[in-house]
């Protein structure tokens, strides 16, 4: 029988079928006409989404990959069109996002010539793609699409690209799709030896101060009920990155809370006092363990890890446990004794008490007449009982969003981690919107941030997506100018920022809007917001020189955390 | 866990890595030591004994510590099929080097073929201009015979990247390859 022939442009479209995508997100450009053209057939069958901006289509992918799991899909053409996703594919990379990002590329006979709009996408984003394959011939289409996807979201995820040139576009190939089931060069996940989970339990049931640590890799790896079994059989507390928000739910009572730079104090304090550290799914961060050399120095560290290349990257393992989350998680509780740590565990109440009097309080219940981020995060946490999705930008509020926000479902924190990506959250909330069409989804941004990606109200309007946006503005580049304050003297160069008039600009792009600048009128303004039918801006003015408490300085230890400045 | 002091110390390790050809991995993994600001003293890429497999051996100056970690981020990228790390005592190895010396002065002394005897260099070509001389060694070696060569101004030198074996009895790549293949069969059942 004779295949069908087709055009790679249309094998492109047909591929992306085969693997289940059902929606795109992208911007057109001379070097992709091609494989817009041959979309415009399928538009039954999968839904394209036109961003302002390609960072927006990029961060749109990502908020879409981090709420359903599954790959987000970036269309960009070349030159410009392609650059403009580097942010937003390093953000990807830096968080373990599975993606996979289409570039248009100039016809082959042109390449390295300088030619109108060709850059090298392929060598600009080499150091930030978990693979990249550049197609020239039609006929590679299927193979090196199958491949992209079988990579981005296998073992540790990550974008990959595939950069196609115009004639590879043209040409005709016979249609056949086969999906990727294996690499020779590339073992996604090595099974677990048993051994080091003999060892890890040993060294766990004698431990008097546990402490777990759970990192994203928890949720990628859809290991959250594994997690809670194991921390409920050995009563070990259990304390999460900023990427490991909601794998736990807030009001688990092992929960402790957030570790690092603006986490609790808690865990931080207590990561130097504890005999036996259990990281499942984490990286040891900076971010996270301050100055590495004071780093829980009376621990034993137990590391759970699906990437060989992050044990003893940063802190030593006494015993590695590399494979899959889910799977090292189910053995290790198979293995452990039921215990209970309840001393251990007042320890961090205390902590807890503490942390409340001097910081918690004065932030969801403060006295004082100025707004503040925490008292406004708290509510709409509250008013939609703990059940929707939060999308931040980064900054102070980032911060502020992780603490204060609470959740009872996985995947419903979305965060720029790694590369801390200012613009990030308002089009990460598109694409947490379109994977999750059910759901409650906030925005919550600083006026700094928001402004990256403002333009992207368009998109939001144009599909209608019922985001709640919330601006928080306090007229400042607030965490830069936290810094300022408490480690420059208080130089504010360049920190401070005169803003439009932001609901203004929501009503041009035909989204409601309101602002806030009264504790009384908040209640009432956030109610409006979450009851609106559509999407929705809400801007609230804030204490302008609040900062974000605990802190640990870069470059101090954990248990030099401070309460105040 | 104890960090010890010898994997603290700077020596020469050689970085073999085994990969499925693909254009750009050179790139893919010199980028792992230049992001790091580690020098590439040598480096030698040829294809392997087995068809459509590729060697690259790589030369650097490092920590123990941070070789594995480095070798931990080339078997990271998906066209590496293995990386091994070596010291010099671990591997058999050698590197070419070419000199291009003047005929003149050479024959006015007269000492060419003992010096090359001496050095187990040989002669490769002889011109009425120059002579070609080539030297297989360990880089003191082929530094050497620079260094004796020069009395006469060598005109052009040019030494090779490293090529290097291991002791071991069998061919570690092609076990490995049975190996792999036999778990991803496993793992797709
Ligand atoms: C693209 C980008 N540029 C610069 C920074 C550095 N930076 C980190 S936080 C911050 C201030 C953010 O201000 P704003 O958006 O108003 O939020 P706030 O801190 O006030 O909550 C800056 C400039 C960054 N993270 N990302």
């Amino acid at each position: 029988m004779e295949n069908k022939k087709i055009p790679g442009s249309e094998a492109v479209i047909l591929s992306l079928i085969e693997e289940n995508v059902d929606i795109i997100f992208g911007y057109p450009g001379g070097a992709m006409i091609p494989i817009y053209d041959s979309l415009y057939d399928y538009n039954d069958k999968i839904r394209h989404i036109l961003t302002r901006h390609e960072q927006g289509l990029v961060h749109a992918a990502d908020g879409y990959a981090r709420v359903t799991g599954k790959p987000g899909v970036c269309f960009a053409t070349s030159g410009p069109g392609a650059t403009n996703l580097v942010t937003g594919i390093a953000n990807a990379m830096l968080d373990s996002i599975p993606m996979v990002c289409f570039t248009g590329q100039v016809g082959s006979p042109l390449l390295g010539t300088d030619a109108f709009q060709e850059s090298d996408l392929i060598g600009i984003t080499m150091p930030i793609t978990k693979w990249s394959y550049q197609i020239t011939k039609a006929e590679e289409v299927p193979e090196a699409v199958a491949k992209a996807f079988y990579i981005a979201q296998t073992g540790r995820p990550g974008p990959v690209l595939i950069d196609i040139t115009k004639d590879a576009q043209m040409g005709m190939l016979d249609w056949k799709y086969e999906k990727c089931t294996k690499i020779r060069s590339y073992v996604p996940e090595a099974p677990v030896d048993i051994l080091k989970i003999e060892e890890a339990a040993n060294i766990i049931d004698k431990a008097k101060k546990p402490l777990l640590l759970l990192g994203q890799g928890v949720i990628i790896g859809r290991a959250e009920n594994e997690l809670r079994e194991f921390i409920e059989k050995t009563g070990v507390p259990a304390a999460w990155t900023l990427l490991g928000l909601s794998a736990l739910p807030t009001e688990h009572p092992l929960n402790v809370g957030m570790l690092g730079m603006h986490g609790n104090y808690g865990p931080n304090l207590l990561t130097n006092e504890a005999d036996v550290i259990i990281a499942v799914g984490m990286r040891f961060d900076d971010r996270v363990t301050g100055k590495v050399s004071s780093y829980a120095k009376k621990a034993k560290i137990i590391h759970l890890e699906i990437d060989p290349s992050e044990i003893n990257k940063i802190v030593k393992a006494d015993v590695a446990v590399i494979g899959n989350s889910k799977k090292s998680l189910q053995l290790l509780t198979d293995k452990v004794k039921e215990n209970s740590h309840d001393e251990w565990i007042k320890e961090f109440k205390k902590c807890d008490d503490i942390e409340y009097k001097k910081v918690i309080e004065k932030d969801i219940h403060p006295t004082k007449p100025g707004l503040t981020m925490g008292e406004i995060v708290r509510m709409a946490s509250e008013k939609t009982n703990h059940e929707a999705i939060l999308v931040s930008d980064v900054g102070q509020h980032q911060m502020i969003n992780a603490r204060y926000f609470k959740f009872k479902h996985t995947r419903s924190h979305v965060s720029s981690g790694g590369l801390g990506t200012m613009g990030f959250g308002l089009p990460a909330s598109m694409g947490a919107q379109m994977g999750m069409p059910d759901r409650t989804v906030f925005s919550v941004s600083g006026d700094g941030g928001f402004q990256m990606t403002i333009q992207e109200l368009g998109t939001i309007e144009q599909n209608k997506l019922p985001i709640k946006i919330i601006v928080l503005n306090n007229n400042f580049l607030g965490m830069v100018r936290q810094w300022q304050q408490l480690f420059f003297e208080k130089r504010y160069s360049f920190t401070k920022l005169h803003n439009p008039n932001f609901i203004m600009i929501a009503k041009g792009y035909g989204i409601e809007g309101n602002k806030v600048d009264k504790r009384e009128d908040l209640d009432a303004a956030m109610q409006k917001m979450i009851d609106h039918d559509g999407p929705y801006v809400l801007e609230v003015t804030i204490e302008k020189e609040d900062n974000v408490f605990p802190m640990v300085p870069a470059g101090a230890s954990v248990s030099d955390v401070m309460l105040e400045p | 866990m104890q960090v010890t002091k010898e994997s603290k110390m700077k020596q020469e390790f050689i970085i073999t890595v085994y990969s499925e050809n693909h254009i750009g991995l050179l790139s893919r993994i010199t980028i792992i030591f230049t992001r790091r600001k580690v020098n590439i003293e040598s480096l030698t890429v040829s294809e392997s004994a087995i068809k459509g497999i590729f060697k690259f051996t790589i030369v650097i100056e490092e920590t123990k510590e941070q070789v594995i970690k480095m070798v931990g981020q080339i078997e990271k990228q998906i066209d590496v099929l293995k990386a091994f790390y070596h010291t010099n005592d671990e591997v058999i190895y050698q590197e070419i080097a070419l000199y291009k010396v003047p005929i003149e002065p050479i024959y006015q002394s007269n000492s060419i073929e003992k010096i090359a005897r001496n050095a187990g260099a040989r002669i490769l070509e002889i011109t009425r201009d120059y002579v070609v001389i080539e030297k297989t060694g360990h880089k003191n070696e082929t530094q050497a015979l620079f260094d004796e060569l020069n009395k006469f101004k060598v005109m052009q030198f040019i030494r090779s990247g490293r090529v290097a074996l291991t002791r071991d009895p069998i061919e570690r790549l092609s076990e490995f390859l049975k190996e792999r293949d036999a778990f991803l069969d496993s793992q797709n059942e």
